[in-house]
């Protein structure tokens, strides 16, 4: 475990320490807010809840990018830098560089995500929510998030470089969100299983209106093991090949 | 002490290293020789734990890189080619977050890595920005990392490659005084260093060692103890002639003729220096000088190449 935390914490680090980070927060930060600006607060009378149902709707989607983002270098930038050879000779296991590089993406996304609260407070300032749908909607933007990481660090171990992890990592993701659009246009127990797997349709939506799922909980939970699962095999692989 | 026994290891269906087996003694310096593509690489990358062996065993101090992996990768440190550095570290955070992650007591931290700065000449640049170093200073702090965790076994690949004189000077004492905690091994093609720096060598050629002992050794093997560098003022004709007919003299070849100045390695039939002056000076050539052959280990290499390709 110490390693790690270790791992973690320079991957935490890194993302302060350099331009890539800094520049993510905070095209993520005023992203959100122009969002939520130009479509939650219409300037038309609205009920808060539906403000805030729209705010995170607009937050998962720039989680997701986020998470790409973040994960995109993770391993791929090792591997091209040619560093990746200071974790393949260190007495860690391939589970723990995994684990321990996706758990500092994982604390920068979760720093991201806390700093919108402003928006949520400004509504409650200016209108009345509950602190439930607010919490509940952060949990949700979390498991989202945890999830999306898993998927982008899949996509950072497979490739050579940043740009092509990038693309890996998009187009899992980007399967991943149109469960729901082709379980309508296939036949059951297909269509059952790509309505499941959709990340954002079924899992997200009861999170936007205050509803902690714990079945997308576990959904969520699940793919961000199984992903991180698959990402420790490549890294094992590698060694046998 | 490093045992590696019927190593074996294959890339899909090609065959890189084949039935290798070797043992180094603690503390030695050894040179790992061998042309593009003989298998040197993977060897090395075997040993730093980096790839698995397809079959054979390999050993660290008893402990076998297949068995414990992790406990194996302990007692190793690898400097590959070009030094993986993370750039937006100093030196010191980037000794002290591998030291961390190789197991090092935080309570031996400080001291180990003013040990170590010490020992790669690094005490200066402990707080610079590890982008900011110049080639020569990246080439330490790769080796600094590579020892910081005290490894049993240090490989070094390349580790002059890209240095200028002074700084080539510099390393060999540094890969020398590692030898005080560890075995090193030392992969490179600048031949002249291994042999200054080697107290053994390890040849490799189409995945196997085809070559082991010292310099002197392998010297011994190609008679390479009578082979004299000479430098003779005079006639090239005069000089052909002369070690044709001399009896010591086996054979000759004329490496350079210029102003006057004819630059020739000879083997002799046995170490009869004497005989070959005198019948030099005897014939009015002027000798300028007889040393034992430049770059002998050099020498040594193609030969063995040319015996085992026969």
């Amino acid at each position: 475990m110490k390693a790690v935390l270790l791992l973690a914490r320079r991957e935490l680090a890194t993302y302060f320490n350099t331009r890539w980070g800094l520049v993510v927060l905070g095209a993520v930060l005023l992203l959100d807010g122009l969002l939520f600006n130009a479509f939650a607060l219409t300037g038309k009378p609205r009920y808060s809840a539906d403000v805030l149902e729209d705010f995170f709707y607009f937050s998962s989607g720039t989680t997701m990018i986020a998470s790409i983002l973040l994960t995109m270098r993770l391993l791929a930038e090792e591997r091209q830098e040619g560093t990746e050879v200071l974790l393949q000779t260190a007495p860690v296991s391939e589970a723990q560089v995994v684990l321990g590089k996706y758990l500092g993406a994982f604390g920068f996304l979760a720093i991201i995500t806390l700093l919108t609260i402003y928006m949520p407070l400004e509504i409650q300032v200016n209108g009345k929510v509950s602190w439930a749908q607010i919490a509940a909607g952060y949990t949700g933007l979390l498991g989202l998030g945890a999830a999306s990481l898993a998927i982008g660090t899949f996509g950072s171990t497979l490739a050579r470089n940043q740009l092509l992890a990038a693309v890996i990592g998009s187009l899992v993701l980007v399967l991943m969100l149109l469960g729901w659009l082709l379980s309508r246009i296939t036949e059951p127990p297909i269509s059952g299983v790509l309505a499941y797997v959709a990340l954002f349709d079924r899992h997200f939506q009861p999170f936007m209106r205050g509803r902690i799922n714990t079945e997308s909980l576990v959904f969520y939970a699940s793919v961000t093991f199984a992903f991180l699962l698959v990402s420790t095999r490549v890294l094992q692989f590698r060694r046998y090949r | 002490m490093i045992e590696v026994q019927s190593l074996r290891r294959t890339y899909g269906t090609t065959l890189a290293v084949d039935d290798v087996s070797f043992t180094i003694e603690a503390n030695t310096v050894v040179g790992f020789l061998g042309l593009n593509g003989a298998g040197k690489s993977t060897t090395l990358k075997v040993l730093a734990g980096l790839l698995m062996p397809t079959d054979g065993t390999v050993r660290v101090d008893g402990v076998d890189l297949a068995e414990a992996p992790v406990g194996f990768r302990q007692r190793i440190g690898f400097l590959p080619e070009e030094p993986p550095l993370y750039d937006e570290m100093t030196v010191r955070e980037y000794l002290a977050f591998l030291a961390r992650l190789r197991g090092l007591p935080e309570s031996e931290l400080d001291a180990r890595i003013a040990e170590v700065a010490r020992v790669t000449q690094l005490d200066h640049k402990l707080e610079q920005v590890i982008g900011e170093l110049s080639h020569g200073y990246r080439k330490r702090a790769g080796i600094a990392q590579a020892i910081v965790h005290r490894p049993r076994l240090v490989i070094l690949d390349e580790p002059i490659s890209g240095l200028d004189p002074v700084q080539i000077v510099d390393m060999r004492q540094v890969i020398r005084s590692l030898a005080r905690e560890a075995t090193v091994l030392i992969s490179s093609h600048n031949l002249p260093e291994i042999s200054q720096v080697c107290d053994r060598i390890l040849v490799l050629r189409d995945g196997r060692i085809v070559a082991d002992g010292t310099e002197a050794e392998l010297a011994a093997r190609f008679n390479r103890a009578n082979v004299v560098a000479l430098t003779v003022r005079g006639d090239r004709e005069r000089f052909d002639k002369l070690m044709a007919a001399r009896p010591e003299v086996r054979s000759f070849e004329v490496r350079r003729e210029e102003g006057g100045l004819i630059d020739a390695v000879v083997t002799m039939e046995g170490d009869d220096r004497e005989a070959l002056v005198a019948g030099i000076v005897g014939a009015g050539l002027g000798l300028r000088r007889i040393d034992d052959a430049v770059d002998e280990l050099e020498e040594i290499f193609i030969d063995l190449n040319r015996e085992v390709a026969a």
